[in-house]
């Protein structure tokens, strides 16, 4: 048998290589560009905050955030009371918006009519989407003047038994118009939307076989919810809040619009006058310069600071719940 | 079951009539049991609250009434359920009321900006004249927010036009180019999204006033938005772009294309619809932003076309500082702004929904006669083979 010789090609294997036009590498770097300047934008918010704050914070330092007055004619300015009333206007903002939230992103999910769905989530949407210069208008002429008489209410029923409840002259409605209550609540109707959002999300991404397993086991509808849809949405409803809370510290028209400015630990939230950063950042920015405006620049930057922090937990807790790492059965 | 129907005595399949079981609708014991304890608890609470106690409030009233209303329900359910099945009940019933107190705070926002813009809106001079030269206690038939309106549109196009290709073009690198930094520009980007508008007007005020020693501007202001409107655009950009079917994408490489002639000619097309929803809702989300502009864009209340130098009025501005006067006509114009404000936001937001709501790659009616023509013009100009 005589064998048919075959030549060998010296290669057998190709190698595949793209080699990418000018215009591509035109068009990938003007991406990367767009890209990369985002997180430049970003990174320029710290700068110059901490550039412009620098001044303050230098002749400060440490006591900055342990200080509660704001006199920068005499050096001594800080804004330890600011946080406080920051963080008390999110708490209120909270009480109202996470309830509510949830009770309504419960709703839209699993009580609501079908035909019905859809038109909720997109007022939920519309209602994010309003400017909250309006809702600054609505608290201001109307908000206000109903809460008045709960606040007063409250004060004088349960003031004796609650301290925190009592304010200085109860008798007066003017001694309850510009509290932290109803700042607070006034926030809370802001961030509802947030909340909503974010929780109707994760309830509807619940697993559909788990839903009708339950109902099928002889499950109400809310025996349903608390073994199914809860669970599944545990990490979201967390998300959800600190969402809502970033949101409400950051939150300046609405508050400007209701406190009045007081500086001092408040520890009666149904009095009038409280500040937050951002509604103080508002309210003398044009009348500072030289050093106060450089401790308004660095209480804008702890905001900042505060809101990026909040927000990058709540954005860690909402998509580790969206991987589904933690419903995995 | 009709083998078991079968085996039993004829007079029971007689005795039994059978009745269709009805799935979904309301249920009549829980519609009046619904309707009896809201009655119920609006006679108590009238009688206790108005007669006995005597406070006023229509507030403390109607809390009163939903309390009593819930242990009514509580009450009437327990007749015919046991407890699990009045838990449930009243579970519902908290969160039926949780997504009407929204709907309720949606409308009443609405209905009342309206109610109290109305007298500010019957005047045509409300939308052609300006305030400059007049006080705030001048009568509604002089002045206006012509200079408001001029401002709040220059600097959103502005702003548009420094945020949107931006925005695109981060949500193209996201999802088409995915390079390596893709992950930390998507979590800067929601970041951003979450930075206060007061943070961003004090930075646009620290590097463009403080550092480069410029003057308070509608530039400035449109700047200070971008900071808002990037994330926005970006992060929707990216949801629509990442719906485009894959397949599309690999049809158009196979036919030998680049990867920009790819993303030009069939991924950006696609998602056209989508990417005008991204850029409305950026719009709709910033146009009403207070505080940045307030910081930047310093306060006047003369007319400004130029929005490169000195201060400029925008809608948002006016409002806020109409509103805060202790003069009627001042509070008017501020509602009559607020309206103006509120629908524009609707109008944007509808239009993002009707440019959204079509299905990626949809052809609409008249693009496809279009498409039609220009396929008969080059059949009469080709000669025939």
């Amino acid at each position: 048998m005589t064998g048919i010789t075959v030549e060998r090609p010296e290669r057998l294997r190709r190698t595949l290589t793209t080699r990418p036009t000018a215009q591509d590498i035109g068009f990938v770097a003007a991406a990367r560009t767009a890209a990369i300047s985002t997180l430049v934008i970003m990174g320029l918010i710290g700068v110059f905050l901490l550039i412009g704050a620098w001044p303050a914070l230098h002749e400060e330092g440490w006591r900055f955030l342990t200080t509660t007055e704001w006199l920068p004619e005499t050096g001594h300015f800080g804004i330890a009371s600011l946080l406080w009333g920051t963080v008390l206007v999110g708490l209120f903002a909270l009480c109202v918006a996470v309830p509510l939230g949830f009770g309504a992103a419960l709703f839209i999910t699993e009580y609501a009519p079908r035909s019905l769905k859809k038109p909720l989530v997109t007022l939920v949407d519309l209602m994010a989407a309003v400017p909250s210069i309006v809702y600054a208008m609505w608290a201001l002429f109307f908000l206000q003047s109903h809460l008045l008489t709960i606040a007063q209410w409250l004060s004088v029923h349960l003031g004796p038994a609650l301290p925190f409840l009592r304010v200085g002259t109860p008798d007066s409605p003017s001694s309850y118009t510009s509290s932290a209550f109803i700042a607070g609540i006034a926030v809370g109707v802001v961030v509802l939307p947030t909340v909503t959002s974010v929780m109707r999300e994760v309830f509807a991404q619940a697993p559909v076989g788990e839903r009708e397993g339950a109902i099928a086991l002889g499950a109400t509808r809310w025996g349903m919810i608390r073994t199914v849809v809860i669970p599944f949405g545990r990490a979201g409803m967390v998300g959800g809040v600190m969402l809502g809370l970033g949101r409400a510290l950051g939150e300046t028209i609405v508050v400007y619009a209701i406190i009045s400015p007081t500086f001092g630990f408040t520890t009666r939230p149904l009095q009038s006058g409280t500040n937050t950063i951002a509604a103080h950042i508002a309210s003398r920015y044009s009348e500072s310069g030289g050093v106060a405006l450089s401790g308004l620049l660095g209480a804008g930057l702890v905001l900042f600071l505060f809101t990026l922090v909040i927000n990058t937990l709540a954005g860690v807790v909402v998509s580790r719940s969206r991987s589904g790492a933690a419903t995995e059965i | 079951m009709t083998t078991l129907t079968h085996d039993l005595p004829a007079v029971h399949r007689e005795a039994r009539p059978v009745r269709r079981v009805r799935i979904g609708g309301a249920d009549p014991e829980l519609v009046s049991h619904v309707v009896g304890s809201a009655a119920g608890a609006l006679a108590l609470d009238w009688i206790v609250y108005e007669r006995l106690i005597s406070v006023s409030g229509a507030i403390g009233f109607w809390l009163c009434w939903y309390v009593v209303f819930l242990v009514m329900l509580a009450a009437t359910s327990a007749t015919t359920l046991d407890r699990v099945g009045v838990v449930d009940r009243l579970v519902g019933a908290l969160v039926t009321t949780a997504g009407l107190v929204l709907v309720a705070c949606l409308a009443g926002i609405v209905l009342f900006t309206f109610v109290r813009g109305r007298t500010a809106l019957g005047h045509l001079n409300f939308f052609t004249q300006t305030t400059a030269y007049i006080g705030p206690d001048a009568p509604l038939d002089q002045g206006g927010i012509y200079a408001a309106i001029v401002g709040t549109l220059e600097q959103v196009a502005i702003s548009v036009v420094f945020s949107v290709p931006l925005g695109i073009a981060t949500a193209v690198y996201l999802s088409e180019v995915r390079g390596r930094l893709a992950r930390t520009v998507r979590s800067v980007v929601e970041a951003m999204s979450a930075v206060p508008t007061i943070v961003a007007g004090l930075f646009i005020y620290s590097m463009l006033i403080l550092k480069l020693g410029q003057e308070r501007s509608g530039f400035a202001a449109s700047l200070a938005l971008c900071v808002s409107m990037v994330p926005v655009v970006t992060t929707t950009a990216e949801v629509v772009l990442r719906l485009v079917p894959g397949g599309l994408r690999e049809a158009s490489l196979a036919l030998g294309t680049t990867h920009w002639q790819t993303v030009r000619r069939v991924v950006l097309p696609t998602a056209r619809p989508g990417l005008v929803t991204a850029v409305l809702l950026g719009v709709a989300r910033v146009i009403g932003e207070t505080s940045p502009v307030l910081l930047v864009a310093g306060s006047t209340n003369e007319l400004n076309y130029d929005p490169m130098h000195g201060p400029m009025l925008s809608l948002p501005l006016f409002v806020f500082t109409d509103m805060r006067m202790p003069i009627d006509q001042a509070i008017d114009r501020a509602f009559g702004a607020a309206v103006v404000l509120l629908v524009l936001v609707v109008v944007l937001f509808s239009l993002a929904r009707m440019a959204g709501g079509r299905p990626l790659g949809h052809i609409s009616r008249r693009k496809q006669r279009r498409l039609a023509a220009a396929r008969a013009r080059r059949l009469e100009s080709e000669p025939v083979r």
